[in-house]
């Protein structure tokens, strides 16, 4: 006989999960005190359930294996929202494991009891309560099976204390038959050729690829295909890494704070040959105007996906690297030369920049990363160094990096780096935060200590909440409204203008990193980046700790270009206002 | 444009929560559900969902394509453009001030193959199984001469027919 604790610890090893992140409470007791009796699995315990599933998220992003957490009922699975709903957007297999009140109490308003199944329904791939001891193995199975699947996403599965208690003879299953769920496996060859059609009469077609080319780990495929046909790349936020950004057919990134060439490129191309995204809002810009000379082939695993916010003239449905490879097959060099020139024209015409001022320039920050570390997982948080990153880091089969694309939440970036230095030790991890996004999961120090994880976590400090404040500066008449981090109550919006009356900025990170015993530096002076990065990486290298790095910033440097929300992607803000 | 009336027959899983998350679906992508119904089948782990939408041919593409997504729907079954047996249960409480309007109301009853199935000295409660437009055109006749009306829709259920069609 074994208990439903038991059985859920089997299951975990059964799936070969060696890590979860959890954080205590009454209603996971039994499944603590099962963790505890053993030796396989091992428990990080952050300072807060968010990191647990951020940290959970960016341990799958990092590994391709499914992301585990584990929460108490009511608040401490509450805590788990926002984390789910970002793995999510961003496709992220994560099996998250919530306490629930015994199944006699749920209904009653008991205590820490929430209807997590019912919070979460929008936000996830699917989600079930465990109502029958007998179902906790089936169950289990079919959620590991839904989360890595198809594509993935997160799955919440609630624990009723009792039924965790209840004793059943029955083990693991091994297969998993679920009548309402077969993702597709295959690709439909015959619209793979009308596809591959369309290339060989294109006259300058674009690859555009998404997040699904380095999810389905398509990268090498795609980077021999892009090779054999010769087709400029451009990618989303989530897609960049799809290719090698140092290749002569990379392009940058497109969308909302995209290069200008590769914005220019969507709206003059005539073929846009996309691979595994969904078009969101931050890439199409209007969507009447978007890739309007062009016909469209649409590659993506989730039927839903398909002709939602684009209409697509040929759809092809499965996975991004089974295509790829097909493709591959059936290609032959296109003729693009024109079209690679006149490419090569738009990037010298307006290539990326931060405007220099008196202060250190984040475009260096970034460009010092790519100096100093050849080997390396970066892991941002959200706002404008997250533009930075994606403008200016470079990266290929040894330099990833992971963010948080679709939810845009703000407080991923450190809980993230934890997950992904636990995943992958051997690398560098290095957080590139902002002063804001830092500060709301800055408590994960203590886990980042209590791991000895060498992350090196640079952040990068303007004072302001910089993204809304570029926002505000351009389509807010500069009215600068509960974004500035150094406000304090005695702050008169009269005296705003003299920088010198500004009263300190709280906290003072090299105090507050101190508190920790982590070393800190503060960078003033861009001739001290490299320098620091290469410091700060050695420290932590060696003291098996986090280091990290403040730089400041001008306070009112700002992400270009723009496209205005709904705006025409080939018509970008590019001059500061 | 291209909106109109469209029909569904979703098959899914008979469990707790299922109903609120094809519902849920819906109205988190604000797609207006005009009827639903939903029971069990043969089979009493399935149960069979009727679901009415006035939508445009690309929002009804995603509706479609959503449902199919979640992991508790089996199979659905677009039913707008085939032939159907599609029938609403409808319950009409009126009250009647006097003979004529008695006669009158089981007059209205005759013709639209309404019953009478239950009265009292002042109320008759007529009960319509009948399309959804027949039932629409009931209750806009009867409210051209009667005012005090009780109205209770079951919401529309569909099979696929064989031999003969809208039946």
């Amino acid at each position: 006989m074994k208990k439903g604790t038991q059985l859920w610890l089997e299951a975990l090893k059964e799936e070969g999960v060696d890590i979860i992140f959890g954080y205590p409470g009454g209603y996971v007791l039994d499944i603590f005190d099962e963790l505890y009796k053993q030796n396989d699995i091992r428990l990080v315990l952050p300072r807060h359930e968010q990191a647990a599933v951020h940290g959970a998220d960016a341990y799958a992003r990092a590994t391709g294996k499914v992301g585990v957490c584990v929460a108490t009922s009511g608040p401490g699975a509450t805590n788990l929202v926002t984390g789910i709903a970002n793995a999510n957007y961003d496709s992220v297999p994560l099996v998250c494991f919530t306490g629930q009140v015994p199944l006699e109490l749920i209904g009653n308003d008991a205590f820490q009891e929430v209807d997590f199944i019912g919070i979460t329904r929008s936000i996830c791939k699917y989600g079930v309560m465990v109502k029958d001891r007998k179902d906790l193995g089936r169950i289990i199975k079919e959620a590991f099976y839904i989360a890595r699947t198809g594509k993935p996403g997160p799955v919440v599965v609630d624990l009723p204390a009792n039924v965790m208690k209840e004793m059943e003879k029955d083990s693991y299953p091994a297969e998993v038959h679920i009548r309402g769920y077969k993702p597709n496996s295959d690709v439909h060859i015959g619209q793979l050729k009308r596809a591959v059609k369309l290339l060989k009469e294109a006259k300058r077609p674009l690859f555009l690829c998404g997040g699904g080319i380095n999810i389905a780990h398509a990268n090498e495929a795609f980077l021999k295909l892009a090779e054999a046909v010769q087709i400029p790349v451009i990618t989303t936020v989530m897609g960049k890494g799809a290719i090698a950004t140092n290749h002569p057919l990379y392009v940058g990134s497109m969308g909302m704070h995209g290069c200008y060439a590769a914005n220019k490129a969507v709206s003059e191309c005539d073929l846009l040959f996309s691979i595994g995204t969904r078009f969101n809002d931050r890439i199409t810009g209007k969507i009447s105007e978007f890739a309007k000379d062009a016909k469209i082939v649409h590659i993506d695993i989730d039927t839903a996906a398909i002709s939602r916010n684009i209409k697509v003239d040929v759809p092809v449905v499965g996975d991004a690297k089974l295509a790829v490879e097909k493709m591959l097959t059936m290609v032959k060099q296109c003729d693009t030369k024109q079209w690679l020139e006149k490419i090569q024209c738009w990037k010298k015409e307006y290539p990326l920049s931060v405007k220099q001022g008196e202060k250190v320039n984040p475009q260096k920050i970034i460009e010092g990363i790519n100096h100093v570390f050849d080997n390396f997982i970066a892991v941002t948080d959200v706002g404008q160094h997250q533009m930075w990153t994606t403008q200016f880091l470079e990266l290929d089969e040894n330099k990833k990096l992971l963010t948080s694309g679709g939810l845009g939440a703000m407080g991923f970036g450190f809980p993230g780096a934890i997950g992904a230095q636990i995943a992958c030790p051997n690398k560098q991890v290095i957080c590139i935060t902002g002063d804001g996004g830092f500060q709301m999961n800055m408590a994960e120090m203590a886990t980042a200590v209590a791991w000895e994880l060498p992350i090196v976590v640079l952040v990068l400090n303007n004072s302001f909440l910089g993204m809304v404040r570029q926002q505000q500066q351009y389509f807010c008449e500069k009215h600068y409204y509960g974004t500035c981090l150094k406000e304090r109550i005695s702050c008169h919006r009269a005296s705003c203008t003299a920088p010198e009356q500004c009263p300190p900025y709280i906290p003072d990170f090299l105090k507050f990193a101190e508190s920790y015993g982590v070393e800190a530096f503060r960078v003033t002076e861009e001739s001290e980046i490299e320098q620091t990065l290469q410091q700060a990486s050695s420290i932590a290298q060696q003291k098996k700790a986090p280091v990290l790095v403040e730089f400041i910033l001008e306070r009112y440097d700002i992400v270009l270009p723009i496209v205005r929300h709904g705006g025409t992607l080939d018509n970008m803000i590019l001059e500061e206002n | 444009m291209d909106m109109k009336k469209r029909w569904l027959a979703v098959f899914v899983e008979n469990q707790v929560g299922v109903l609120a998350k094809v519902s849920g679906l819906c109205s988190s992508k604000l797609y207006n559900i005009e009827s639903i119904t939903v029971g069990t089948t043969a089979d009493p782990t399935i149960s069979r969902m009727t679901f009415g939408f006035l939508s445009n041919d690309a929002t009804f593409e995603q509706i479609k394509k959503q449902m199919n997504r979640c992991v508790e729907v089996i199979k659905v079954i677009d039913l707008t453009d085939i032939p159907t047996h599609m029938k609403e249960l409808m319950f009409i409480k009126l009250k009647i001030n006097s003979p004529t309007e008695k006669e009158e109301v089981i007059s209205i009853a005759k013709i639209f193959r309404a019953s009478i199935i239950d009265y009292d000295m002042e109320r008759i409660i007529l009960q319509s199984v009948n399309s959804e437009i027949g039932n629409d055109d009931l209750i806009r006749l009867l409210s051209k001469g009667f005012h005090d009306i009780e109205i209770v829709r079951g919401g529309v259920v569909s099979i696929e027919a064989m031999s003969i069609s809208n039946g």
